[in-house]
């Protein structure tokens, strides 16, 4: 008896409820301590250097531009440590990338002004598919007429016939 | 060679169009009971023969162009600019997708080669294929007059035979690598192959097709060519990884996003054709998804030679982007047009019952499938859109489509766990948690273990989306694994088989549905290898005889740098011994070529790749001061996983395409002794 109490508790333990209240507190845990920001040089380098793109028109990341002798990444390389080195905050960095190369220089739209659509435009379709595809769920469901149940003793045959349809894929 | 060949493709041109327009009026006079100078049946069939003719026609224009190659013809201009003398054999057969002409002469053989196959077919159902075969022979009138007035691959050199060049220009040093002779060729055929389900499709639709039975023959095309498109987008990502030489696999390259939209559509597809099989719902959704998918065929195509958005794929642009929009405008317009007419004949069987079901999974995987498709478009278009407002080509590469598009990726893979836990029609919220214990646990005790493993889910994006995708796996796997175990229990209980032999069996009771699951667990293992990047490390250093580079647990040393020369190209190349523990294992010898015709260096990169990590080494080329090789080292986590799960996807299709054990044969091999009809229902609901 003993046993089957222990088993029951443990049981309930890792009962659906439990296993998923501990995933969304590991999740909200990971979120909180993923606020605090990037603060080694060397990471800050490649976090960086992966935000600019080289222009010696190669259409790469700044550090992954492989061009045998290229003239443009080595020096832009230096100025991102020279700058990372002097203390920069990432936002003055990208700032002055910008005003010496221009707007292009960026791997990615900036979240500010007419770019701000870059990043919006994705999450709207997103919650716009999703709200869509609830209502109409909730149209469906509104209009649907539940099925009479099947009699069971005769009507065997056809409950197998549709249990195989519906599970035939 | 260059006249035959031009003739070729005239001549295909013609029947082509023939096909076009006798198959049209024979459609039309079949429809209305119009009675013509023939009898619509013969017009039909001289319609069909027609086409059939044409795909011997294109072969032939595609001989002379190699012949042109082989025979080192530079009186043809595209052999000049892209062929030379000293070239290997093999890679003269790149001359049918090295440049713009022969790219589109290889699509219009490919498109003439699907529908040759299509129409010899014909029996499946002749009046659908007719239709079918009408419609492909319009597509074909396209490409045809693009080879024959835009983009021509027979025109001659300029300044007649006297200015012909003893040698070639040469091929692109970059397609120079064995992978670029299959690669592609499989894109190409996923990518013409969409044509196919489009033609059934628009035709299903025109001719008000009664029943489901074209749904049945468009889907196994579709899988046919996504088949195709995921190979081809493997060895895109294979040949970039192992020949750019900047350690990865995938840029979000225009080139490369061309070529995932239309295989997020035909994924999405499907999954919903499914839905429509079984319950006779979403069949306006279906035709658009296929329109879709061979709309977005040509739109990539249309952005990647327009020289409309830049790409690291340069090779590729030409002047016939206007003829591509034309053609999109016409398909669109075709599309619109047939379903305003036909849209009544789609009207849906059934509706959705359940939020918590099979049905609503699928919707909401075809939303993010199609949100996904719709992310990758914004990006490669908004280049365009900020020049238009803001005056400039605003940047979108990988650092926006990582914040983007990997959330949804994320989703996505989430659902992939859910999906096979719920019942068509309905399931119960406590059925649901019941199945989701075990999957969700599994998921909890990976996240736990990696982060007892130092992975910090809190330094940055990268490492987060990781631990997620990580998690995840662990979550779908589980699931996957579950269902499975579940179906061969029940039929080993009833068979006394083992449990592999009777997965083996339950796989084959219904090919679709397990060889499904077997392409999700390629998906899910491709993902652990993609999560591998967030832990990718290098190191760079300019290397003398005895210098050494650490990295992880290995230590390289130069042993020596060395040139070397042939007719092709001249090399130089370091020999490096690798040490683990102190113990030599092996040696690896990165390289870099200068090919003499086209002029242009190209790095070859050395690869040890092993279940845990890649040693990538590449030759950056010499410090012009110091005279000494640059060697980059790259450890990159888990890559082969990627290339695993592509064998695992491509096995599990194979599984789908198979037909199902009849059901004569389960009764010999399940069932000796007479069941209740009770245990035989559980034995058809979790084989089936």
């Amino acid at each position: 008896m003993k046993v089957t109490a222990q088993a029951q508790t443990i049981l309930n333990f890792f009962s659906a409820d439990a296993v998923l209240r501990i995933l969304g507190m590991v999740l909200v845990s990971v979120v909180l301590f993923s606020m605090t920001a990037v603060t080694d040089p060397g990471a800050r380098f490649n976090d960086v250097g992966h935000r600019l793109m080289c222009t010696c028109s190669c259409n790469q990341v700044l550090l992954e531009c492989n061009h045998v002798g290229c003239p443009i990444s080595g020096g832009m390389r230096d100025e991102l440590q020279a700058r990372i080195d002097h203390g920069e905050n990432d936002d003055l960095v990208l700032q002055a990338f910008v005003q010496k190369y221009g707007a292009v220089v960026l791997a990615a739209p900036l979240t500010k002004g007419f770019n701000k659509i870059a990043w919006v435009m994705p999450f709207l379709v997103l919650v716009l598919g999703f709200l869509g595809a609830a209502l109409l769920i909730r149209k469906w469901r509104l209009r649907t007429v539940a099925m009479p149940a099947l009699p069971d003793a005769e009507g065997s045959e056809e409950r197998r016939a549709r249990i195989r349809k519906d599970t035939e894929l | 060679m260059p006249v035959f060949g031009s003739f070729a493709l005239l001549l295909a041109l013609v029947l082509a169009g023939y096909n076009l327009v006798a198959g049209a009026v024979a459609l039309r006079q079949l429809t209305t009971g119009y009675k013509g100078f023939l009898s619509a049946e013969r017009l039909a069939e001289t319609a069909r023969r027609a086409g059939l003719a044409s795909f011997v026609t294109v072969t032939c224009a595609a001989f002379a162009l190699l012949w042109a190659a082989f025979s080192n013809d530079f009186s043809v201009s595209y052999i000049l600019h892209h062929s030379n003398r000293a070239l290997p054999g093999p890679y003269k057969f790149a001359a049918l997708w090295s440049g713009q002409e022969g790219s589109l002469l290889l699509w219009a053989w490919l498109l003439a080669a699907y529908g040759f196959v299509l129409r010899l077919r014909h029996k499946v159902d002749v009046r659908l294929t007719a239709f079918a075969s009408t419609i492909l022979a319009g597509i074909q009138v396209f490409f045809l007059l693009l080879l024959n007035f835009a983009a021509p691959p027979f025109a001659l050199t300029p300044g007649g035979a006297a200015a012909v060049p003893a040698d070639g220009f040469g091929l692109n040093p970059l397609l120079q690598y064995p992978e670029m002779v299959i690669h592609p060729p499989m894109l190409y055929l996923g990518y013409v192959g969409f044509s196919v389900p489009f033609a059934f499709a628009l035709g299903a639709l025109m001719m008000r097709y009664p029943g489901e039975k074209w749904i049945h023959i468009t889907r196994r095309w579709t899988m046919v060519t996504w088949l195709f498109l995921t190979c081809g987008i493997a060895l895109g990502m294979h040949w970039a990884y192992a020949v750019l030489g900047w350690g990865g696999y995938w840029g979000w390259d225009p080139v490369e996003n061309a070529s995932l939209m239309p295989w997020l559509t035909g994924t999405a597809f499907l999954h919903s054709v499914m839905m429509q099989e079984k319950r006779g719902m979403m069949k306006h959704w279906n035709v658009w998804l296929i329109f879709s998918t061979f709309m977005l065929s040509i739109l990539g195509t249309l952005l990647t030679r327009s020289g409309l958005v830049s790409s690291v794929h340069a090779f590729s642009e030409g002047p016939i982007g206007n003829w591509f929009v034309a053609f999109l405008v016409i398909i669109l317009v075709v599309c619109l047009f047939t379903f305003i007419l036909q849209r009544d004949h789609l009207k849906s069987e059934h509706k959705l019952e359940a939020l918590v079901s099979r049905e609503s999974s699928f919707l909401f995987n075809n939303i993010l499938l199609l949100v996904s498709c719709f992310t990758i478009l914004w990006g490669t278009l908004f280049p365009v859109l900020s020049e238009y407002f803001q005056g400039f080509k605003q940047t979108v590469s990988a650092p926006y489509y990582n914040r983007v598009a990997v959330p949804i990726a994320m989703m996505l893979l989430f659902l992939t766990g859910i999906g096979p836990l719920l019942a068509w029609r309905s399931s119960s919220f406590k059925g649901l948690r019941k199945n989701l214990v075990l999957p969700a646990a599994a998921g909890l005790v990976t996240a736990l273990v990696l982060m007892l493993f130092k992975v910090r889910p809190w330094q940055d994006a990268g490492m987060f989306y990781s631990w997620v995708c990580y998690t995840l796996a662990a979550f779908v796997i589980t699931a996957i694994s579950a269902e499975f175990l579940r179906g061969a229990a029940v039929i080993s209980r009833h068979t006394g088989k083992n449990i592999p032999a009777s997965m083996f069996l339950l796989c084959r009771r219904n090919t679709r549905r397990y060889g499904g699951y077997v392409v999700h667990f390629g998906i899910v293992v491709m993902f652990i290898g993609l999560a591998g990047s967030a832990f990718n490390r290098s190191v760079e250093k300019e290397m003398s005889f005895g210098q050494s580079i650490n990295i992880g647990p290995y230590t390289l040393v130069n042993q020596s740098n060395t040139q070397d020369s042939n007719p092709n190209f001249d090399t130089e190349y370091s020999l490096l011994d690798v040490y683990r523990g102190g113990v030599k294992q092996f040696q690896m010898s990165p390289e870099r070529r200068f090919y003499h015709a086209s002029q242009t260096p190209q790095t070859m990169v050395a690869n040890h790749t092993t279940l845990a990590w890649d040693l990538y080494v590449v030759y950056e080329g010499k410090n012009p001061d110091t005279d000494l090789p640059i060697i980059k080292v790259f450890l990159n986590p888990l890559v082969m996983w990627i290339w695993i799960g592509v064998g695992i996807i491509i096995a599990g299709t194979f599984v789908a395409l198979t037909p199902n054990l009849s059901a004569a044969l389960i009764a010999r091999r399940v069932i000796a002794a007479p069941l209740s009809a009770d245990t035989e229902l559980e034995v058809v609901q979790v084989g089936s």
